[in-house]
């Protein structure tokens, strides 16, 4: 009993520990962003244009993909749902709503955080066990506005693109089914959501982008500048940091939507 | 007519104004172990300080101190005359033009070319155009006999050349400092005995000031001026080759002549340490 009393206490130790450490290179990556340049040490362009390539672009595809299935799944239990009540139509504002408020950030974030998330903590797990980290510091380099500050912004720039990409695509795969059970043309579909999605609704799903952007980047950083044992631990942290930043994301998903709905 | 004596305290301001490196009661515990205990170094300016030990000696951490990786629990390093322990993140911008280091993995960035990597400091630190940037990484590929590879990948070079661009990129500002950790680790003699050539070559033409982190007792002997030799996080000796060869301190003996400690392997200790409990009658 002593000895998980003790566990327990150590696991909430590192954990704050951990969330104070998220706060400050937050702060610091804020700093070089905003400051870096009067301090003649500015965060590299290219850096943040090779960031923004490799999170969004390459990310594209498999957003399109997912989104437009999801879409399309929604469709298909709204569907069949609203069947018994003969209000098939309006699935078109349920859709509308659900995925614009919803569903968009949060495939995006999930597919982002899997992809660029692991992606991010690998290198620079690596660059940790094989000393890089160690080089960047004595040429006069700081490590976070080297790599934290330029993936943060390359972040928080893709993500709300490629949500809006989701969004749209979303809607497109629903449109396609409803189409193809309806027979309600695709132009109209996409022209009654358009109608449906409000400014708040839009901005709402935009928001919680760049809220899943931060926590990708704070939590794939931390864990790729924590790693240590070699290979494996480079393999162990890219999982840890996954499974942190889908599970940050859901809750913060929840919390996010909790309050916004209390204004 | 011999020259009039200096006054005590004109010595030691010329003692002071040619040391490079002054490390002072440098101390730093971990989980309890004490890792460097009241460490005291100064290296000359021009001289190459061979740092020595076994494995868990505390020489890594000594060389992190040095380097401003990492802050010791007290004492102070002094570089060229500026405490490096307590600078602020500006300050340190500008110290670390000083310093070159060659990192025992070479630590190349994987996704930049040799040339790009031998760029990076002159890019931080410098406003050369690319074209200038080019010929003066070419100049120092030259240097460490690695010219027309400035375009391949880290991971396409052999682990002697991937040290030798290491120190190309170290040494591209040319700073009066230059550390190596264990030059010598997994290359070959003939390779290795190139890198010390080029070692001793530095200093002679730049007048570097040298600190080599080693194990490697033939390469020590052929390149220090001074040797340090660490045990348990404390200093054993300092002193010249020579000096270090004729010591008659068992432990310096036994480092030299690959011994083993006697008191390495305590059947008592080793088994408290296995099953938690006190064996000791």
């Amino acid at each position: 009993m002593k000895q998980k009393i003790e566990q327990l206490g150590k696991h909430t130790v590192n954990a704050l520990e951990e969330l104070g450490y998220a706060v400050s290179l937050l702060y610091q990556s804020l700093y070089w962003l905003v400051l870096g340049k009067f301090q003649r040490q500015p965060v590299n362009l290219h850096l943040i244009a090779t960031q923004m390539m490799q999170i969004g672009v390459s990310a594209t595809f498999i957003v399109v993909v997912l989104c437009f299935s999801v879409g399309m799944m929604l469709a298909i239990q709204g569907l069949e749902t609203l069947k018994p009540y003969g209000a098939q139509t309006q699935v078109v504002t349920g859709i509308a709503l659900a995925v614009s408020r919803e569903f968009a950030a949060l495939i995006t974030g999930i597919i982002v955080a899997g992809r660029s998330g692991s992606a991010i903590a690998a290198r620079i797990g690596t660059m940790q066990e094989s000393q890089e980290i160690d080089a960047l510091r004595v040429i006069g380099i700081n490590p976070v506005r080297y790599l934290a500050a330029p993936a943060l912004l390359a972040m928080v720039l893709v993500m709300p693109v490629l949500t809006l990409l989701g969004m749209i695509m979303g809607m497109l795969g629903a449109s396609v089914y409803t189409f193809y059970e309806l027979g309600m043309p695709i132009e109209i579909y996409m022209s009654r959501s358009f109608d449906v999605i409000s400014l708040t609704d839009l901005l709402q799903g935009l928001s919680k982008s760049i809220l899943f952007a931060v926590l990708i980047v704070l939590i794939s950083v931390i864990n790729g500048f924590q790693v240590k044992g070699g290979a494996e631990g480079v393999g162990l942290v890219t999982t840890r940091s996954v499974v942190m930043s889908i599970s940050a994301i859901v809750i913060a998903d929840m919390l996010f939507t909790f309050f916004i709905t209390r204004l | 007519m011999s020259r009039p004596q200096q006054r005590p305290s004109q010595q030691k301001d010329k003692n002071e104004s040619t040391l490079a490196i002054r490390a002072s009661n440098l101390l730093t515990h971990y989980d309890g172990r004490v890792i460097l205990n009241n460490v005291s170094l100064d290296v000359k300016q021009g001289e190459i300080m061979v740092i020595m030990g076994g494995s868990g000696s505390g020489k890594s951490t000594l060389l992190r101190y040095m380097l401003g990786l990492e802050k010791p629990s007290s004492g102070h390093v002094e570089l060229l005359g500026k405490d490096i322990t307590h600078m602020g993140d500006n300050e340190l911008h500008q110290m670390m033009k000083n310093i070159g280091v060659s990192f025992q993995g070479g630590a190349l960035f994987g996704s930049m070319s040799v040339a790009e990597n031998i760029q990076l400091p002159l890019k931080e630190h410098t406003k050369l155009d690319q074209k200038t940037m080019q010929i003066m990484s070419q100049m120092k590929l030259e240097v460490v006999n690695m010219a027309g590879f400035e375009n391949l990948m880290p991971s396409q070079l052999s682990g002697g050349m991937v040290k030798r661009a290491a120190l190309a990129r170290a040494i591209i500002l040319d700073p009066p400092l230059l550390f190596f950790d264990e030059p010598s680790a997994g290359l070959d003699p003939v390779v290795s005995a190139e890198l010390d050539e080029l070692i001793l070559r530095l200093r002679d033409a730049m007048n570097m000031t040298i600190v080599v982190v080693t194990h490697e007792l033939e390469s020590a002997f052929k390149i220090a001026d001074r040797i340090t030799i660490l045990d348990q996080g404390e200093i054993l000796m300092c002193g010249t080759v020579d000096e270090v060869r004729n010591s008659d301190n068992q432990r310096i003996y036994n480092l030299l002549n690959r011994q083993p400690h006697a008191d390495a392997v305590n059947g008592d200790e080793y088994l408290q340490r296995l099953t938690g409990e006190n064996v000791k009658k």
